[in-house]
């Protein structure tokens, strides 16, 4: 399955996967003007420190502590992809505490959020890959 | 081949789950006491406080069994006939297995104080059928009275917070949440309650129950409508009695295996090694019954399976503050009470014990891989850690494999 890996030699810490994600979740067409003044909770974050930076947003583990520690079954694996039911979460941060990544967030929608490789909003190829101008983040089928 | 799994939570939805990892055929039957389908009962106060419905509170689809292709046996397992191989219901039927798995939870301790016996209106808070009956005696003018400050008897007073008149929570420890918790770090989340109306009475015990009143300890009373018992659970081991070896719950290995050939046990009923401390001890939490369901499940299929990274570890949210912790409090202290959040690790001989997060709870899990791995602190960069939870704090090799590999 294809997944989205990255590369912190090439990542610029510059950011802007984290506004082509936040801005996938959008229903709107111009981004710059989507974005403006607005503070943004993304599912792909910047970790920096110094010069080395990089992304990091859910692996979608083949054994995800996430989903078998989900207390509602609102995290479940589909077609290798882990989604969350936002319906059935009720923001007890198990998935939190469970993910050795730190890739399953808070959010104020009252449910958690989480990389879903874009699956509900594009098809394709993820926001943020599409949008990382340096070739730091990929999506594609690695062993 | 027949499996046979007594329970319907976390740990019996995940040896289902388990078993048809490798066992597309084998026939199936889960018993449950319950006349529900596999719900989740941590949810419970979140039923009282309307933010789920009974629908919303199932933990797997309604077409689980269906798609599993296993049978849903309402009725109560008496006895365990391991030498004929037959679970025994109360209504006189037995059922057949060639692998069993015992998954019947905890059930809620009851204190035996005076006068207990007389009262009408007490409530235990395990389950949806409890939820229900509170459900239906609450009434804004009514007063409750908790005893128990741990997460079921605060997690019930967050779920009721607007639905009574006056909410107590008593306590024979001197600080709340005790089994997870430390001093400070009770009081925090103690003052917050108050802040929402909830009192505590806590290094208090209850001599005797009169009629809507409490007499403690010193001889001061309290005024009640409705009791809630949440003192504490214990596990539910009857059925494996001179079958398998049982402590405070039933042991089982890192296989989920008991000492009983061909059976199996997991979730809350059992006790198993805690890898923070070494020590074998009930984990009464859904993560580790799922986990531990699953192990079982695949086992009984003839799969090859190991859980033996055990943590006591806890996520829960009390009016709006969210509280994470894992692993056991001993060791040297990293402290940080920053931006209205509480934070403390504990760390000794090179790794990561066990930790307390208060408020800002974000990448918890990275502090839960440290201890669950037990990963050695002088690998990576622990001061930077500390401040924040972070892979940067991991060596640029461990870095490129956990986000340039496919992760298992």
């Amino acid at each position: 399955m294809k997944r989205i890996y990255v590369n912190e030699k090439w990542c610029l810490g510059c950011h802007l996967c984290e506004y082509y994600c936040a801005f996938s979740d959008m229903d709107e067409t111009d981004m710059a003007r989507a974005l403006k003044d607005i503070k943004i909770n993304p599912k792909i974050k910047i970790e920096e420190e110094g010069d080395v930076s990089f992304a990091v947003s859910c692996r979608h583990c083949r054994e995800p502590l996430c989903v078998k520690g989900c207390i509602t079954g609102a995290l479940s694996i589909n077609d290798g992809v882990i989604t969350i039911d936002k319906e059935r979460c009720v923001s007890c941060y198990t998935c939190i505490l469970c993910c050795p990544f730190g890739a399953v967030s808070p959010s104020l929608d009252g449910a958690v959020q989480k990389c879903e490789l874009c699956v509900q909003t594009t098809s394709g190829t993820p926001a943020c890959v599409r949008g990382c101008p340096n070739g730091a983040i990929v999506f594609e089928e690695r062993g | 081949m027949k499996y046979v799994i007594i329970g319907n939570s976390a740990a019996g939805a995940g040896a289902v789950e388990g078993i048809r990892q490798v066992d597309k055929n084998g026939e199936i039957t889960v018993i449950t006491n319950e006349a529900h389908h596999t719900y989740s009962r941590p949810l419970i106060s979140y039923l009282l406080m309307g933010k789920a419905s009974e629908d919303k509170m199932k933990y797997r689809p309604d077409s689980f069994y269906k798609d599993n292709n296993c049978n849903l046996l309402y009725g109560t397992v008496t006895k365990i006939d391991a030498e004929t191989k037959q679970a025994a219901l109360a209504d006189g039927s037995r059922v057949p297995y060639d692998r069993l798995l015992v998954a019947t939870g905890s059930s809620a301790f009851i204190p035996p104080f005076e006068g207990l016996d007389a009262l009408e209106d007490k409530f235990i808070f395990m389950g949806l059928d409890d939820a229900r009956k509170l459900d239906a005696a609450l009434c804004p003018d009514k007063r409750v009275l908790i005893v128990g400050a741990g997460l079921i008897g605060l997690k019930c007073a967050e779920g009721i917070l607007n639905r009574a008149q006056r909410i107590t929570v008593i306590d024979l420890a001197p600080g709340i949440l005790s089994s997870i918790l430390d001093d400070d770090g009770a009081k925090y989340v103690q003052s917050h309650l108050e802040s929402k109306g909830i009192e505590f009475i806590l290094s208090r015990s209850i001599s005797r129950l009169e009629e809507n009143t409490a007499v403690l300890d010193g001889g001061e009373t309290v005024g009640f409508d409705i009791l809630i018992l949440a003192v504490g659970v214990r596990p539910n081991t009857s059925l494996l009695n001179g079958i398998a070896g049982i402590d405070r719950g039933i042991v089982i290995n890192e296989r989920s295996e008991t000492s009983a050939p061909g059976i199996y046990a997991a979730g809350d009923c059992t006790q198993s090694t805690d890898i923070s401390s070494g020590l074998s001890r009930p984990m009464a939490l859904l993560p580790n019954a799922y986990i531990q369901g699953e192990c079982a499940g695949i086992n009984m299929a003839g799969g090859d399976k190991t859980f033996d990274k055990a943590i006591p570890m806890n996520a829960a949210g009390f009016c709006g503050l969210h509280v994470i912790t894992a692993g056991n409090y001993t060791g040297d202290v990293y402290a940080e009470n920053k931006d209205g959040s509480y934070k403390r690790l504990f760390y000794k001989s090179n790794a990561l014990n066990g930790y307390i997060l208060i408020g800002n709870v974000e990448k918890a899990g990275i502090y839960t891989s440290l201890i669950r791995e037990r990963t050695a602190l002088d690998t990576i960069d622990f001061e930077l850690v500390c401040r924040k939870p972070s892979l940067m704090a991991f060596t640029k090799e461990d870095r490129i494999i956990k986000l340039g590999s496919e992760s298992t």
